[in-house]
């Protein structure tokens, strides 16, 4: 019986005898494993972005806006497209307040405006908000202060700028104190807010908050009705009220503007439920795209079994010598076996590295979180061990029943 | 007791519809130390018998014992480790390893005797001292000589300390005076006390052993004495 440490000896002996062919046999494994540790670890960041965009919008949070949700799934008349764009309105919101369970209700009015300070230029999303709006999206201020109900009832040019605002409209420069110029009227910087980050690709830092009446008057213009509003965000008390908060703010809006269910002029979308809806989609998603990689993981593993095919063709007369010697069939099975999983757990060593490299590269470019798990990162080398045993033993069972009188024959 | 006893010996090859008696029915016996040729031409079926007392192959009918091993009734694995114990085998194109050194080569069988590096190592050094090879242990077979690689794989074949060297035609693939060298090489081992059996078609080389085994169609034709000292002594 031959000792393991001679057996492994042998197996990397054999290998390095063809470096090229061994390297480009382990080439099909190192795509395979790098493309699905590459793929599921894009798939995981997407995920985790997902959740932790949607989760900082806010917690326990509805938000209604105008126009109905089309079968499709897209929703009409959102932001001014359309008939619904007047559908909301400040009463609506100061109803919605009346609610049981209702912590906080914030309507804010959403434009877009330049933004013009030290001449520099800057077109940011400007929200006329309530102060209320801060809570109900779990937001919080970095510097300065937020404008008091007081500034927000007497339409005062204050402005609460976002992190990508101020960084870019006052570099090396203490915004607070320092005004900037909409639409023509010069507006007080007094906050500045704490970053959020990412939404996919959207910017949430590149944000404008004014006061509510500021913006309704000064900026966004005569479009629609003076008390209309393009978007309501309430929180609800707790997590498990959410459904039921969503149930009667429906309820109460088909109420007040005389609709029936299923030709709602609003939309009230939970966002628990939309976070949950694309976890799952995104994980699929995942599934799929390693589950395409695991086919390059198969070729590669095809790639190793025709090699094996090839040295056990090439290497019978060797074979039928190592019998002569005393090789058991056993013997010659573990040789040629060992030989095809150390070409596939080098190359899955390889091609996890390379994977996660590739990850980083492609999470860095997306702005993703860069997720990589010791589990997913075990299960590659341990797939990859297995791709060699499963398209190895064909190869090594061919080896380890050769006849030793006709494999000495054969020249 | 003989160290090989065989007794009405046959091989039978089905080729289509034609059965080929390769054996057709042999007894003889060997004792140890014995140095024996077993000749005849291609087809009179002195292979097949090599290949059974080598173990890589079983007789259909008959039965064959080597050192106390009854050849018949073994399993594959028994086999080899017959193979790797008992028997050591020497090849027409001597069948070294290229990528291996003359002294890794030599350490082949060992490795599947289980037998440790350190042991193996001095094994095979000893041995290819002892085949008047001990300068050339690190030497790929390619850098050697058709006469040096037998040597190499005459160490090869005693490293297993086996109890028969069995030899296929070794002066075949070697011109006359490195043939006549291995020869002596043989006869120097056997008056060592090692038993060897040389298959050969060659009745020159059968000279060079005490005992000519001729066969012909499966058959033992004749089995003598060599009267040695006249013949091969002068160039041992």
């Amino acid at each position: 019986m031959m000792r393991t440490s001679d057996l492994v000896a042998s197996a990397a002996r054999a290998l390095r005898a063809n470096p090229m062919r061994s390297a480009l046999t382990a080439l099909g494994v190192i795509i395979g494993v790098a493309s699905v540790v590459a793929m599921v670890a894009l798939g995981s960041g997407a995920q985790a972005q997902v959740q932790r965009s949607i989760a900082s919008l806010g917690s326990n949070l509805l938000i209604v806006v105008p126009g109905a949700l089309r079968g499709g799934g897209g929703v009409r008349g959102q932001a001014g497209a359309g008939g619904g764009w007047d559908a909301l309105t400040l009463d609506d919101a100061a109803a919605i307040a009346q609610l049981e369970n209702v912590a906080v209700v914030a309507p804010s009015q959403r434009t877009r405006a330049q933004v013009i300070a030290n001449g520099t230029n800057w077109s940011p999303e400007v929200n006329g908000v309530t102060p209320d709006f801060l809570v109900a999206r779990d937001w919080n201020i970095d510097q300065g202060r937020m404008f008091d109900e007081t500034e927000e009832r007497q339409a005062r040019r204050v402005v609460v700028l976002g992190q990508t605002v101020a960084d870019n409209l006052f570099p090396n420069m203490d915004p607070i104190g320092q005004t900037v110029r909409m639409n023509g009227g010069t507006y007080e910087v007094i906050g500045i807010l704490a970053s959020k980050g990412q939404s996919g690709f959207q910017d949430q830092d590149d944000i404008v908050l004014a006061p509510f009446t500021t913006v309704k008057r000064r900026i966004a213009g005569r479009r629609g009705r003076a008390d209309s509003v393009s978007q309501i965000s309430v929180k609800a008390q707790s997590e498990d009220v959410l459904s039921q908060v969503q149930e009667d703010v429906e309820n109460l809006l088909r109420q007040r503007h005389r609709t029936r269910e299923g030709e709602d002029d609003f939309t009230v979308q939970n966002l628990s439920s939309i976070s949950e809806a694309m976890a799952q989609t995104t994980q699929v998603f995942t599934y799929l795209l390693g589950g395409i990689s695991a086919v390059s993981l198969l070729v590669g593993g095809i790639g190793i079994m025709n090699i094996m095919l090839v040295s056990v063709t090439e290497r019978t007369r060797e074979i039928g010598l190592r019998k002569a010697l005393g090789a058991r069939q056993s013997d010659i099975l573990h040789q040629f076996g060992l030989e095809a999983v150390t070409l596939s757990v080098a190359g899955g060593i390889i091609g996890l590295v390379i994977g996660v490299a590739g990850a980083w590269g492609m999470t860095t470019l997306f702005n993703l979180p860069l997720v990589v798990s010791p589990l997913n990162a075990g299960l590659a080398i341990a797939f990859s061990g297995l791709v060699g045993v499963v398209f190895g033993a064909y190869p090594a069972w061919r080896a380890a029943k050769l006849d030793p009188i006709e494999a000495l024959r054969r020249e | 007791m003989a160290l090989i006893e065989a007794i009405n010996l046959t091989k039978l090859y089905r080729m289509g519809d034609e059965t080929v008696h390769a054996l057709a029915g042999v007894s003889f016996s060997i004792p140890q130390r014995d140095y024996c040729a077993i000749v005849g031409p291609s087809g009179s079926g002195k292979s097949t018998l090599m290949n059974i007392l080598g173990g890589l192959d079983t007789p259909t009918n008959g039965r064959l014992t080597i050192a106390g091993n009854d050849i018949g009734e073994m399993s594959d694995d028994d086999l080899a480790v017959f193979r790797n114990q008992t028997i050591g085998f020497v090849f027409q194109s001597f069948n070294l390893l290229p990528r291996l050194t003359a002294l890794e080569n030599v350490e082949l069988p060992m490795i599947y005797g289980g037998v440790l590096p350190k042991e193996r190592h001095e094994r095979a050094a000893h041995l290819l001292q002892r085949v008047g090879l001990g300068e050339r242990m690190g030497h790929k077979p390619t850098q050697l000589s058709g006469g040096q690689q037998q040597r190499v794989a005459i160490a090869r074949a005693l490293a297993g300390q086996p109890k028969l060297i069995l030899a296929d035609e070794p002066t075949g693939a070697l011109d006359t005076n490195t043939g006549i060298e291995i020869l002596g090489l043989f006869g120097q081992l056997n008056r060592e006390g090692a038993t060897i059996v040389i298959v050969t078609h060659d009745h020159e080389v059968a000279g060079a052993t005490n005992r000519t085994i001729e066969m012909r169609d499966g058959h033992i034709v004749s089995d003598e004495l060599n009267d040695r000292s006249a013949r091969h002594d002068a160039n041992v």
